[in-house]
């Protein structure tokens, strides 16, 4: 065994008995972390009683790339770049999480037009997000390709804009600091809104694919229960959170960038099972593309950059700043500390899917093996952002 | 009753597997190597330097500032200016890159050079099928691979090149009129500097600081 790792072994164990003897003993499997359901590179170190979980533990650190480290010494434009590498599903969101606290930091106005921009770029990147989640759920429930395929097809007409606007499919790299770096013509904007459009259409389509189908229901209901107590203890945020029935989206706490000025509602779990975390992307799609058909309709031609904001040798005043955003996953956050160098002095991402893997042994503990890759599934989680 | 979920999922599969037969929208995929989507304008890969006219050395618009060498992110950029000088497309005396190198297994693509360049200099590609047989040097890219002249970034970029010739035609056709207003002044007013084909398109907002 490997003495760098603590496994199961390390952590404490009940006293053998006679009682115990008879159950027999926990036995160690450790899943991942090249497991395809584990989302990347994920491992658990599983104890089960026959088939049931007793003890989980998570290990993570095989993607870590000292993101925060490298953020304090690249320049604050430098550190843009990297942060599409954190969440790579959703590089538009971290972008702008990013901007929003260098923003914040220096007192930057971002023109109209680039707001209008950034929320229909975030939602954009919350259909996508959700759609290849709920993809990658049912895909983990061993409904192999089919769905992830249709999701994968939405998902790609989306990508195909960003490619078309920021020139890259996943590394956008496309938010600046008080505005954007290109601007959305009329065709693009024409395209987006016909497949924002269209979008309910494969809402409802994968709606009658999976929602009411019966193995997807008993796989999920009163799997992987979350108390809304513990989600809030163990601070977590996003679609998960709301599965719980705690009523919390920053972008309706914070109001930040033109979200106040359009009419949407948060849908609420009841039970806080992975079946109601799977209900609440779907939802939260359907609201998204309200959002964004408003946003479509409210878009005027301006400046998309603030011009005053320079691009080489930016430095903003020092201080300190915390700039967060209601990313697919949850609150994506950015704190910063500028001594009013180049770079930041401190350089800190809260990073919604990390924090969320936080009660995954709670979700799994008296459930299935089985049942861990539903529920690690419901979870979200990216690696890029879990290990930076 | 149960097990209608069920059927009714299958309809959905049947009806997108009997579909992509007759339907173009559920057909998405296309056989790559054989058939090929269109790259979009803005798509980035690579970065290049640019060179006017026809001689790579003489019409190279870098002048070795290492602007971008300090930019960049992952640091993939190495210069080495030069210790003589050589006149740039304005018949300026420049420096110029003795070594200029980008290691394409260390460039993440971010075009921070592109937008912090003071001279238009450096541009990103489009090439993407850059495989190679060899493991170490063929990845670092030499000053001379990366010399590609202003025509090619013309030739992928037809929607700014459209624009840019439109801005310059509205702009000649508005000098025009104002010299037509003003005729006396029109004999000693110079010539608008370049032609639409000469310049490279409208610049990044950003970049222009």
């Amino acid at each position: 065994m490997d003495a760098t790792v603590q496994t199961i072994e390390a952590m404490e164990r009940p006293p053998v008995t006679m009682a115990s003897r008879l159950e027999g003993e926990l036995l160690e499997v450790s899943m991942g972390p090249q497991h395809p359901s584990t989302h990347g590179v994920f491992r658990m170190n599983v104890a089960l009683e026959g088939e049931i979980v007793r003890k989980l533990k998570p290990v993570f650190g095989y993607l870590h790339r000292n993101h925060e480290q490298i953020g304090e010494h690249t320049s604050y434009l430098g550190s843009m770049p990297y942060t599409d590498r954190l969440d790579y599903f959703c590089s538009m969101s971290n972008n702008w999480a990013y901007a929003l606290s260098v923003e914040k930091l220096a007192g930057i106005e971002v023109p109209e037009r680039a707001e209008y921009l950034r929320v229909i770029l975030a939602e954009l990147t919350r259909l996508q997000n959700h759609a290849s989640l709920l993809g990658f759920l049912l895909s983990d429930m061993g409904a192999w390709g089919t769905p992830l395929m249709y999701a994968f097809r939405e998902r790609e007409k989306i990508l195909d804009l960003f490619e078309s606007l920021a020139g890259s499919r996943m590394m956008c790299d496309y938010m600046r600091f008080g505005g954007c770096r290109l601007d959305a013509s009329e065709e693009w904007l024409a395209r987006a809104k016909q497949i924002v459009d269209r979008f309910p259409e494969f809402l409802d389509e994968f709606e009658e694919l999976i929602l009411g189908n019966e193995i997807v229901i008993g796989r999920t209901q009163n799997v992987g229960k979350l108390s809304a107590e513990l989600a809030i203890s163990a601070g977590i945020t996003g679609p998960m959170l709301r599965a719980s029935g705690v009523n919390y989206d920053v972008r309706k706490v914070d109001g930040y960038g033109f979200y106040p000025r359009f009419k949407f509602r948060i849908p609420l779990g009841n039970h806080g099972d992975t079946y109601d975390r799977l209900m609440m992307r779907a939802l939260e799609m359907r609201e998204s593309v309200g959002i964004l058909k408003q946003a479509f309709a409210q878009i005027q031609p301006g400046p998309i950059v603030n011009p005053k904001v320079k691009v080489r040798a930016f430095r903003p005043p020092a201080g300190e700043a915390y700039g967060r955003i209601e990313a697919p996953k949850g609150e994506l956050g950015f704190y910063l500390i500028s001594d009013g160098g180049p770079n930041p002095y401190r350089y800190r991402v809260r990073p919604p899917s990390f924090i969320n893997l936080t009660v995954l042994e709670d979700l799994c503990l008296g459930h299935t093996v089985a049942d861990v890759m539903v529920i690690l599934g419901s979870v979200d989680i990216v690696m890029g952002e879990v290990d930076r | 009753m149960i097990g209608t979920g069920i059927l009714k999922g299958m309809a959905v599969t049947a009806r997108n597997f009997v579909g992509s037969y007759f339907d173009k929208e559920r057909l998405i995929t296309i056989q790559y190597p054989e058939e090929r989507n269109p790259l979009p304008e803005n798509y980035r890969n690579f970065p290049f330097l640019i060179y006017d006219g026809d001689d790579p050395h003489a019409g190279l618009r870098c002048v070795a500032c290492k602007i971008c060498e300090k930019e960049c992110p992952p640091q993939c950029i190495y210069i080495v200016k030069s210790d003589d000088k050589k006149p740039d497309y304005m018949g300026k005396p420049q420096f110029y890159p003795k070594v200029f190198d980008i290691d394409i297994s260390v460039c993440m693509s971010c075009q921070i050079c592109v937008e912090v360049c003071p001279f238009e200099a450096i541009k990103m590609d489009k090439e993407f099928e850059l495989s190679k047989r060899e493991r170490f040097d063929a990845l670092l890219s030499r000053k001379e691979e990366l010399s590609k002249s202003n025509d090619y970034y013309h030739k992928i970029h037809p929607l700014e090149d459209a624009a840019a010739v439109a801005e310059a035609k509205k702009k000649a056709a508005a000098e025009a009129a104002a010299k037509a207003a003003a005729a006396k002044a029109a004999a000693t007013k110079p010539p608008p500097v370049g032609d639409a084909a000469s310049v490279p398109g409208k610049p990044t907002p950003s970049s222009q600081q």
